[in-house]
């Protein structure tokens, strides 16, 4: 390894040590992050056109109720998979990678091997989608996607990831940042939990309920740390610069690391799983512990911001980060009441689950992203947004959106868990009850899908912007002697 | 400072840590469970399911039953009930056992208590309130037991008898104890509806069978079938409004007969060790032995009582 007391800038006789300038970085990552970020957004609008029709048949059960690829348990995991793997970490993966290069000072490494590991993520992602809807799921939730999906995925990851700590590594700039203790965590964090719940669960599984309580590991390792990780080392590094201030709290960041890695880890088994009491127990105590790291974020946000929302006034990247970050610590608080306020123990059972996970994969995670990128893929393709306008539109139809799917559901959740606890009313009656909420958060996802078109179409004009710029540059330099001797003739 | 190493040592650290919580340990406790003894019938639990509901727990996973419905039934909690088997010969200190037990009946109510047995004298009791209780009425002469209940609003829905536990799942895969109820819980469907021709009518029409109900239909699990000679016994009897035309027939494709064998093979109400629950005896079974068993059992309850 270099030592750090090397000062490659200065440092002539080593071409190769020299820290990176701002363009050759994102020179070097733009096909890479354009492959990864329009792939991502494609997935987002998929993904919300399933959720959009598994939200229908709770309208009308009759809906599309013949085609056996579109029923409902299938549907439902289609959309949730879409969204995660092929928004949500694919989107992750290019912020990464990206801040990994900016911060290290270093072209990133390997960039064609990055976009062939890209290409196999979203290669995986299809394929494993596809089987959901042929009905090849694994029947774990979040880990739907069959096996032969997730080989590819995993290859495609290990190129990724594998590059991303080889960019870490070659880094010119050694001191490092509270979001490179994220990201790197982030780096290692998914292939562990990845594979081991493949092994444990579709290669060689493991007996019984052993089964549903590696699924729930999985999951909150996924769902809460990893998108934790990820997302909070983006608000971290993206919002002091947005902001022009410096990240005020940075021991409280690496606190709310630690919190994170320990803690939030143990969590998401419910209380009503038919497992011994010690687990559910365990899984409790470290939810509510985790708490601290849920706290401690908007503080430090808050405080870095000067504790007043004016700089966010304009600058809709910051509002995006903003609202991730409310959105962040009330899906922590609402994670911790239902594992400790649930009488009955039957919180999770109820819609506040589905709506306490879209807040947190959405109305955080998703937020977070959409904001770095708007900020990430212009800088990279060196071309201006085509709609900047319809930037804020999407913020207003992603944040009412979101709200809307939210609140519903987590009303309709509490409600539905004190009825269930009644054993006097009928069952039909409290199903029927709360599908008004179901009801309502279908226009949530309505005005979700709209966002995430308007998403998309700005993607899309970006790279087409910048195909149409350079054919124009290359159209120029090719004609330019035509054109010459064209003059010359006259 | 170069903090690369030590990121990847936290990193691994905080893994491994809760992998060892979460994933290794529940592995070697749950991991490596065994089929285990009813108490105190002392039958072999849990079997595994036979082939064909295997086929249809495949058809289950395929088509995400376990998105609406969960099989796990929420005990909140136990008690006893003290229940009088045979009233012996001593009817007299019977009735005075009785009227200590229940002071606010009359006589002539005490007596009645003693016809038509089993009958329960006192509900939802703690053990300690109840095992007395049983000594009262043995020394009187009489057979009584300490008759253990799990309670819930599950329970009370009757969709179970007991919480349901490790052991239920233990031959499955994939195990799908569901994260949602928009339909009702299934870990006892196979004991509350028996009945295969009633599911795969459910299946074809949920609306037919159940008012209101939320379930899509799942059509494609049947096909229609031009009548050849004689209607097939399979067939689906289905109301005027939903039957095919005249000539033809709904038959469930094998899927739906898989999955209905599932769904008949749920049911979680074996008295374990680990979830005591007395239920009626078995008529060779003698009683002097059941009595102790079920003794054995009530004080595993106290121990095993439900965390919260």
């Amino acid at each position: 390894m270099t030592p750090p007391s090397i000062q490659p800038a200065s440092d002539a006789s080593a071409p190769v040590l020299r820290t990176a300038t701002v363009s050759e970085i994102d020179i070097s990552c733009r096909l890479p992050l354009m492959v990864l970020f329009t792939s991502a957004a494609k997935w987002l609008v998929i993904g919300w056109v399933f959720e959009l029709i598994a939200s229908i048949k709770f309208h009308d059960p009759n809906f599309l109720a013949d085609y056996s690829w579109l029923t409902y348990g299938r549907v439902h995991p289609a959309f949730s998979n879409s969204i995660i793997y092929g928004f949500c970490l694919q989107a992750g993966f290019g912020v990464v990678l990206w801040l990994l290069a900016q911060t290290g000072g270093v072209a990133l490494a390997h960039r064609w091997l990055v976009t062939v590991g890209a290409i196999f993520w979203n290669l995986g992602v299809t394929v494993g989608v596809i089987g959901i809807l042929a009905g090849d799921s694994t029947g774990f939730e979040y880990l739907e996607m069959p096996g032969y999906a997730a080989v590819l995925m995993l290859i495609g990851y290990l190129l990724i990831g594998l590059l991303g700590v080889v960019t870490f590594h070659q880094r010119r700039e050694r001191q490092l940042t509270v979001s490179h203790w994220f990201f790197f965590t982030a780096l290692f964090w998914f292939p562990w939990i990845y594979s081991t719940a493949n092994l444990l669960l579709v290669t060689f599984p493991v007996r019984g309920m052993t089964q549903a309580v590696i699924a729930w590991w999985y999951s909150q390792n996924l769902l809460v740390v990893w998108l934790a990780l990820v997302g909070l080392g983006t608000v971290f590094y993206l919002v002091p610069r947005l902001a022009g201030r410096e990240l005020t709290g940075r021991y409280t960041a690496i606190f709310i690391y630690w919190v994170l890695i320990l803690f939030a880890g143990w969590g998401g088994i419910p209380n009503s799983a038919s497992v011994p009491a010690w687990l559910p127990t365990l899984s409790t105590v470290s939810t509510v512990l985790s708490l601290l790291a849920f706290i401690a974020v908007p503080l430090n946000v808050c405080e870095t911001l000067g504790c007043s929302l004016a700089p966010a006034r304009r600058n809709y990247p910051l509002s995006f980060f903003v609202f991730g970050v409310i959105a962040f610590c009330i899906s922590g608080f609402a994670r911790a009441g239902c594992a400790l306020l649930d009488p009955n123990q039957i919180a999770n059972f109820t819609w506040l689950n589905p709506a306490i996970s879209q807040l947190s994969v959405y109305g955080f995670f998703a937020m977070v992203m959409f904001g770095a990128i708007y900020i990430i893929l212009p800088r990279l393709l060196g071309v201006g947004l085509p709609w900047p306008k319809l930037v804020r539109v999407q913020l207003w139809l992603s944040g009412l959106g979101i709200i809307l799917v939210v609140l519903p559901l987590a009303i309709g959740g509490v409600i539905q868990e004190v009825q269930l606890g009644d054993a006097r009313r009928p069952f039909i009656e409290i199903m029927r009850s709360s599908l008004m909420s179901l009801r309502m958060s279908t226009v949530g996802d309505l005005l979700l899908l709209v966002a995430h078109v308007l998403f998309l179409a700005n993607v899309a004009g970006l790279v087409i912007g910048f195909y149409r710029a350079r054919a124009v540059v290359t159209y120029e330099e090719l004609t330019e002697d035509l054109f010459k001797a064209a003059r010359a003739k006259a | 400072m170069n903090l690369g190493p030590l990121i990847f040592l936290a990193a691994f650290f905080g893994l491994a840590w809760s992998w060892f919580g979460m994933v290794l340990t529940p592995q070697i406790q749950i991991g490596r469970l065994q089929q285990t003894n009813t108490v105190p019938a002392g039958a072999t639990y849990p079997v595994g399911r036979p082939g064909l509901a295997r086929q249809g727990l495949a058809v289950y996973r395929a088509n995400g039953c376990a998105y609406c419905h969960s099989q796990q039934v929420v005990q909140t909690g136990t008690v006893c009930d003290v229940v009088l088997t045979d009233a012996g010969t001593n009817h007299a200190g019977l009735l005075v056992a009785l009227r200590k037990l229940r002071p606010a009946l009359s006589e002539a109510e005490d007596e009645q208590l003693m016809t038509g047995l089993p009958k329960t004298i006192r509900e939802r009791l703690t053990k300690d309130e109840a095992d007395p209780m049983v000594k009262t009425l043995t020394s009187a002469g009489a057979k009584a037991t300490t008759w253990i209940v799990p309670v819930g609003p599950d329970i009370a829905r009757g969709w179970g008898t007991r919480r349901t536990v490790a052991e239920d799942f233990l031959f499955d895969y994939p195990v799908m104890p569901g994260s949602q109820r928009v339909g009702p819980d299934l870990a006892n469907v196979g004991l509350r509806l028996p009945d295969a021709k009633w599911q795969l009518r459910h299946l074809y029409a949920p609306r037919s069978e159940v008012k209101g109900s939320t379930m899509p239909p799942y059509r494609f699990l049947f096909e229609k079938r031009r009548i050849e000679h004689t209607r097939s016994s399979d067939a689906l009897s289905l109301p005027s409004d939903l039957a095919p035309e005249a000539g033809f027939e709904i038959l469930p494709k094998p899927e739906a007969v898989a999955l209905v064998a599932y769904l008949a093979s749920l049911r979680a109400d074996a008295p374990l060790f680990v979830a005591p629950l007395s239920v009626a005896e078995p008529v060779t079974t003698s009683t002097n032995n059941a009595a102790t068993n079920q003794t054995t059992a009530a004080s595993s309850g106290a121990t095993n009582a439900p965390a919260k």
